[in-house]
């Protein structure tokens, strides 16, 4: 049963050296209360599984857009992601040879993840054939498959997922908005522990069974996103 | 060519390529003005990859809501009528299930094997692939709308120097000189753009190219041209 906790209890569960999976794209769909409070936690090397590094500045023109203050904040050491191209200080640490960046396809990372959820050792992809990728930590090789080949990538798992819902319910069912869905959905079911950010949080019923998108039962804490 | 018209006269060509209820996923840049230039009767709907099937126009800055509905580059964006809303992973199952028609996306280089590079300059620029190897791989027909020459060299290459986004992916090369589809037997010049010959385009492509025997003009309607 997922349990209500405070942002500031919450960020006590990221641990230095953690595994840690965002949902999010470019910062839409980040859990941008939870993040704040995390980057000013003091957690130290991260290992962050995200499609992407946010950018420096949020659309309201917000100072470090969600994961991008943890980036900010040099609490990452290493980022499995898809792009980091609108995040500057991503190249600038990656220069220094303080942050570590493996890049992974986006179709890819999804189904990395998902598989990862699902109980799957990992995925079999025509992405990245004849390309880098083929040399990624995650690849272990080419397979054939009835004449037509694939390329194998490994399952990813994490510690903890934080995940960002429009609505979500006292049992911890959620409904994403808009684009936010994107990775939080498949970031739910591949973590340890699941810390989900609710915009609203509502009592049960008021989500409509079938409107579910992430069951409950895939959540172990909800935080509230502090009101503007 | 009038600097400012080759963007338009590229994006007026690839129109000329969708069909009517085509999925288009548009990568970043010059194909985002492709939707401008679509013929009379042509409705496409839009995939974006971050998770919109059926993208809307963008949104004004009164409608837009940045928190909720952005686009892949994450710029305000907005939902057609009759589109909806989907995760990642459903996502690339669209693209590489074959159930996204065309892909139109710009290049670093390309070559006459349709081999394509544009996610990397390795020591100077490394953004990512972000979706762009998926799409490619899984689009059922791939454009790849560009210049053809940066600052004056070749694009349009024999054989690919940066690191590939995807092999043998490319299903035609528009710019504002020509029409190249990529065949078994090479890159063969279907059309050009009658501002320039063929010893012009020659001389700006590095590859080997055939040029078909019914090889005609580009023609495309440009408002205010």
């Amino acid at each position: 049963m997922a349990k209500y906790a405070t942002l500031e209890e919450a960020a006590k569960l990221i641990k230095d050296d953690m595994t840690v999976m965002i949902g999010g794209f470019m910062g839409c769909g980040n859990a941008h209360s939870l993040l704040d409070v995390i980057s000013k936690s003091g957690v130290k090397n991260l290992t962050v599984i995200s499609n992407d590094a946010s950018m420096p500045n949020g659309p309201d023109g917000e100072d470090y857009y969600g994961i991008a203050k943890l980036v900010h904040n040099r609490q990452i050491k290493k980022l499995i992601v898809t792009h980091v191209g609108l995040n500057p200080e991503v190249a600038a640490q990656m220069n220094e040879g303080t942050l570590e960046v493996s890049l992974v396809p986006q179709g890819s990372l999804a189904e990395m993840v998902r598989a990862g959820g699902a109980g799957l050792g990992g995925i079999l992809t025509p992405t990245g054939l004849g390309t880098m990728v083929e040399e990624s930590e995650f690849a272990c090789g080419r397979v054939e498959i009835d004449g037509k080949e694939f390329l194998m990538m490994k399952a990813l798992k994490a510690d903890i997922a934080i995940i960002n819902g429009y609505q979500i319910d006292k049992a911890g069912n959620v409904i994403y908005k808009g684009t936010t869905r994107n990775f939080n959905q498949v970031m739910a079911t591949a973590a340890d522990l699941v810390i989900a950010e609710a915009d609203n949080l509502v009592e049960i019923g008021t989500i409509e069974p079938e409107n579910v998108m992430t069951p409950g039962i895939l959540v172990d804490y909800i935080v509230e996103r502090r009101k503007a | 060519m009038d600097k400012t018209m080759i963007k338009p006269f590229i994006a007026a060509r690839v129109a000329q390529e969708l069909k009517d209820g085509d999925v288009v996923n548009l990568g970043i840049g010059l194909p985002t003005f492709v939707p401008n230039y679509l013929p009379e009767g042509v409705h496409i709907t839009l995939h974006a990859e971050n998770g919109i099937v059926g993208c809307g126009p963008k949104p004004s800055a009164e409608e837009a809501q940045p928190m909720y509905v952005t686009d892949a580059g994450g710029a305000t964006a907005s939902v057609a009528k009759g589109g909806c809303f989907i995760d990642s992973s459903t996502s690339f199952a669209l693209v590489r299930g074959g159930h996204v028609d065309c892909t139109v996306l710009g290049a670093l280089e390309v070559d006459q094997e349709g081999n394509l590079a544009n996610w990397i300059i390795p020591g100077k620029k490394v953004p990512g692939m972000g979706g762009a190897m998926d799409l490619v791989v899984g689009a059922k027909k791939v454009i790849i709308a560009m210049e053809h020459t940066a600052k004056g060299n070749p694009k349009i290459l024999k054989k690919c120097t940066l690191p590939l986004t995807a092999v043998k992916c490319i299903s035609k090369i528009i710019t504002e000189m020509c029409v190249f589809e990529v065949t078994p037997d090479g890159l063969v010049l279907r059309e050009y753009n009658p501002e320039f010959s063929i010893d012009d385009i020659k001389n700006a492509t590095e590859a080997d190219f055939i040029v078909a025997d019914d090889a005609k003009e580009i023609k495309v309607a440009l408002p205010g041209a």
